[in-house]
């Protein structure tokens, strides 16, 4: 054990943590000259596509240091806030975090949530000044930075870069000197902690796990507390590049587990493994069951793929447990399913996933968190409003609540100005303002949720010119003034383009979602009339002119195959429309209340 | 540069093997780089390397500027029995703004001696120009009417990306083209033809009787060609191939005996997308025989299937075997095309 070092890496977006990892692999020969690969551990092509780390990651390295042999477990962490949970359940696996910042664009907002979770647990804090390499680093400032961030010592910050592999090898000497090695008892009853789980078509659910106390041991009979389910533990292991069979994973040391489970909603990130016989008094703190922050309808563009959505979204959750759905039906889209997702780029994921993985052309409803609605008649009574058509009628309410959250902002002290407006804007009340340094601020403000999920990261980036960093956890429910803002086409109500909105903004956004699905609805041969309503009341209308004249004029010789192309690009973009009454609506129409600002 | 295509057609004579040559087309720019002696010289290059109909229709396009009485003559004198003339209107306003080098003058003059010496001349016309007042326009037509020609081909002024016109569009000096504006004029255009006696048998293309041109029809019926000369196109039935648009590039590869083309092959998809897509703008419509023939009853099936919507809506008519556009549809011709393509 004492030989052993877990540790996780924090990181903002982009500041080098995959590049980095590849550099550790390499140095300590965990991969081959014929296995490497950019991002080797961000294994979904969605990962590497748009180079962000979703899902945890972990992997054992053997390096040797002044004569011992050392076991390195690296647990790489989702790098978004709509992840935090997992990242705060890969932290506790931790003894040890690489603190790395970019040296030309130092801390950031994430860096210092996710610093904190890991100061809470008591990480030994490695801080890495990255990227060293660029000329455009400000090695002296950033240091000055982290130092006054972490109270450490201008000496401990180590200069690296992930793209020359500088500093790794002093990374590595830090990462065994400085990390405490596990404290675990081997003599205890087995606890250990479930930081991720990977679903595999052959073997089922493959379970991720840090060993706290005890062991676990191939065959062993097995309990997960939170779920009160057991299960032999039918092939344990660690994490190498390829998974390497152990007949036992010892205390302190990380692996995986094989148990059959064929449902990955049984395996919850943060729940204990325990011993049946001999289980453990007690669970490991921090165990949340996650929940979902917004909601949105997923429909089949085709309506007679509803069954093959089912499927799809079934495998998906046994995938990613954190997606929740459930049946429902629109008037406009007919049968398709309400789903929760931990937050905007979890839905996106999810789209694409659906889309790439099983091949469904989907349609994804205008999101919103989850309301809390009473009714006059039963002003005790919480009704759950996941869904615009939730909301009782106004006459019979009485009250709403809607979720609030506590934003942090970090950012250069010229946009504070920028900022504070965006905030306000989005009905935010500010709470602190600190200078972390002359030139860098920290803004804290009481959020509606709500607010966050129209528009206000591309905003933030827009008035900060990119120099905005955005972190943010729930703070409860608070009363709120919501109206339901309906459209209609054609004077037919769209169900699924219905938003709710707070009432001070509906006005406003209402005339904006017209104006936007005027841009979006293709001319069709007659003219479209859109409106935007509050209850009976039309408060916006656009019309969509017919289309008149659709016929090039030319069309001999070479004009024939560039005009063949430009129609089945068109009809490309028709099989992603849905007809509603006669008019029909490109996909990305029912997402236009997110993009008002564009 | 007439070399290099007496070169390229003497190169490419095996890819007509076994057609027989019904029509020769003379691109615009041709009068003004070719002198009719050439012109024949190429014609006679021709007619060596591959069998020519007996009556050929060899059509010239030229601009009036380039068209002036002592050229007519002489072009008179070649094996060119057809004008294409690029009138595009007898109003020097609405040359200026299209940037055409003739004005309304050399217009009419250049179709007053044309007539003299050909039968079968055909005309450019642009409706939908800026400003255009239906009164214009109906002189622009009883013009060509008047002075009696016997073919037609009129489009809607069209505002490509990074011209002049879109530039002056942009800073509000032009009215933009209005499409209510278009379609009216395109609907005397229909009314007017007419009248005359001319069959409105492609999209912009009307024709009196044997007066259609063999040449355009051709294209839409999938027929092969080749094209000759810097950036021709060439179309066997199931691949297209187009040469280098640069001279001085196409020139060099004649030189070394190699053609500087660029081919793409038609899947069975793309040649029913264009098929279809030609059809439509034609009085023959589609076919639903050939359809079957060509590419089996699953096309057949998605034609018919394709097809209901739009019949119901009267932008679609069937006679007999064939599927055509109604005046209605006429003018919606893409959109109702690209629903029966094949992606
Ligand atoms: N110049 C330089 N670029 C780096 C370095 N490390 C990473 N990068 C680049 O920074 C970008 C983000 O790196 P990545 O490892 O994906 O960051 P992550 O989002 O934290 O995982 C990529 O374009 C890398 O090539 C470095 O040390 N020097
Ligand atoms: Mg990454």
């Amino acid at each position: 054990m004492k030989h052993i070092r877990n540790f996780c890496i924090i990181a903002h977006i982009d500041h080098g943590k995959s590049t980095l990892a590849d550099r550790l692999l390499d140095f300590t020969n965990t991969v081959t000259e014929r296995e490497k690969q950019d991002q080797l551990l961000d294994s979904m092509d969605l990962e590497r596509e748009r180079g962000i780390t979703i899902k945890s990651h972990a992997i054992q390295m053997e390096y040797t240091y002044e004569g011992q042999e050392y076991i390195l477990n690296l647990i790489d962490t989702p790098g978004h806030v709509d992840f935090s949970y997992e990242v705060s359940r890969s932290i506790a696996a931790c003894e040890g975090a690489l603190l790395i910042v970019d040296a030309a664009q130092s801390i950031q907002a994430q860096t210092i949530s996710n610093l904190y979770l890991a100061l809470e647990n008591d990480l030994e804090i490695i801080p890495v000044l990255n990227k060293v390499d660029l000329p455009s680093a400000n090695p002296e400032e950033v240091t000055d930075d982290i130092v006054d961030l972490l109270g450490c010592d201008p000496e401990e910050v180590i200069h690296a870069s992930g793209k020359t592999g500088f500093g790794v090898d002093n990374i590595l000497a830090a990462v065994i000197e400085r990390i405490p090695a596990p404290k675990g008892s081997p003599d205890e009853p087995l606890q250990a902690l479930i930081f991720d789980s990977v679903y595999n078509p052959f073997r089922g659910v493959e379970t991720y796990f840090r060993v706290i106390n005890g062991a676990i041991k191939k065959g062993q009979e097995i309990k997960f507390v939170a779920t009160g389910k057991k299960y032999y533990a039918d092939e344990v292991g660690t994490l190498k590049l390829n998974q390497v069979v152990k007949k036992e994973i010892k205390t302190g040391d990380v692996g995986y587990l094989i148990t059959g489970i064929k449902d990955a909603r049984e395996v919850k990130v943060g729940d204990t493994i325990t011993d049946a016989k001999n289980p453990t008094k007690n669970a490991i703190e921090g165990f949340e069951d996650v929940k979902p922050m917004v909601f949105a309808g997923i429909y089949p563009v085709d309506t007679e793929d509803y069954e093959e959505l089912r499927n799809s979204m079934e495998k998906l959750q046994l995938n990613d447990a954190s997606l929740v759905f459930t049946p429902e039906s629109s008037a406009a889209l007919g049968f398709g399913f309400r789903c929760g997702f931990l937050g905007m780029l979890h839905m996106e994921i999810i789209q694409e996933r659906l889309e790439r993985e099983f091949n469904m052309t989907v349609i994804t409803t205008v999101p919103n968190v989850s309301y809390h609605a009473f009714t006059k008649k039963n002003p005790d009574e919480i009704i759950i409003v996941n869904n615009p058509s939730d909301l009782p009628d106004p006459s019979g309410l009485d009250r709403v609540e809607e979720p609030y959250i506590k934003a942090t902002i970090i950012t250069k002290a010229d946009f504070v100005g920028n900022v504070m407006s965006l905030c306000i804007e989005k009905r935010g009340q500010i709470t602190n303002q600190t200078y972390l340094t002359t030139e860098r601020v920290e803004l804290s403000f009481d959020m509606p949720l709500a607010e966050i999920v129209f528009d206000f990261y591309d905003r933030l980036k827009t008035v900060s010119k990119g120099y905005a960093s955005f972190d943010y956890s729930p703070i409860g429910m608070r009363a709120s003034k919501l109206v339901r803002v309906d459209i209609l086409l054609n004077a037919q109500p769209v169900d699924a383009l219905s938003a709710l909105i707070h009432f001070d903004n509906a006005y406003n956004i209402g005339k904006k979602m017209c104006e936007k699905l005027k841009e979006l609805i293709p001319r069709q041969q007659f003219d479209i009339p859109i409106q935007a309503a509050i209850g009976a009341k039309i408060i916006s209308r656009e019309t969509i002119k017919a289309l008149r004249k659709d016929v090039t004029a030319k069309c001999y010789g070479g004009d024939i195959s560039r005009k063949r192309k430009l129609l089945e690009k068109q009809k490309k973009g028709k099989k992603r429309m849905r007809q509603v009454g006669n008019v029909e609506i490109p996909q990305q129409a029912f997402m236009a209340v997110l993009k008002l600002n564009d | 540069m007439l070399l290099a295509l007496q070169k390229e057609l003497e190169l490419r004579r095996e890819e007509l093997a076994t057609t027989t040559v019904e029509t020769i087309y003379f691109g615009g720019g041709t009068p003004s780089v070719l002198s009719s002696e050439e012109i024949n010289q190429l014609l006679a290059v021709v007619s060596e390397n591959y069998t020519v109909s007996e009556t050929p229709e060899i059509t010239l396009e030229a601009n009036p500027d380039d068209l002036h009485e002592a050229k007519i003559m002489e072009l008179a004198k070649s094996s060119v029995n057809r004008l294409s003339i690029g009138i595009q209107s007898f109003f020097d306003a609405h040359l200026t703004l299209m940037n055409r080098a003739h004005d309304s003058e050399e217009a009419k003059q250049c179709l007053e001696i044309a007539t003299q010496y050909f039968d079968n001349i055909t005309v450019d016309l642009i409706y939908g120009i800026p400003n255009m007042t239906m009164e214009e326009w109906q002189t622009n037509l009883q013009t060509v009417f008047d002075f009696g020609i016997s073919h037609i081909s009129s489009y809607a002024l069209t505002v490509e990306p990074k011209t002049a016109l879109e530039k002056f569009i942009r800073q509000g000096k032009y009215q933009n083209v209005s499409e209510e504006a278009s379609l009216a004029h395109f609907n005397v255009l229909v009314q007017e033809a007419e009248k005359q006696g001319f069959v409105h048998y492609e999209i912009s293309n009307f024709g009196k009787p044997n007066y259609f041109s063999k040449h355009n029809s051709s294209y839409w019926k999938g027929a092969h060609y080749i094209g000759i000369g810097p950036s021709a196109h060439s179309f066997d039935g199931k691949t297209r191939s187009w040469n280098v648009s640069n001279n001085t590039k196409y020139i060099k590869s004649m030189e070394q005996n190699e053609l500087p083309s660029t081919t793409e092959t038609l899947s069975k998809d793309d040649q029913y997308n264009e098929y279809v897509m030609t059809g439509l703008r034609t009085i023959w419509g589609i076919s639903l025989q050939y359809i079957q023939k060509e590419f089996g009853d699953n096309y057949l099936h998605h034609t018919q299937k394709s097809a209901q919507k739009h019949l119901q809506e009267e932008t679609l008519q069937t006679e007999k075997d064939s599927i055509k556009t109604t005046q209605k549809g006429k003018f919606l011709c893409d959109g109702i095309a690209a629903d029966f393509f094949k992606v």
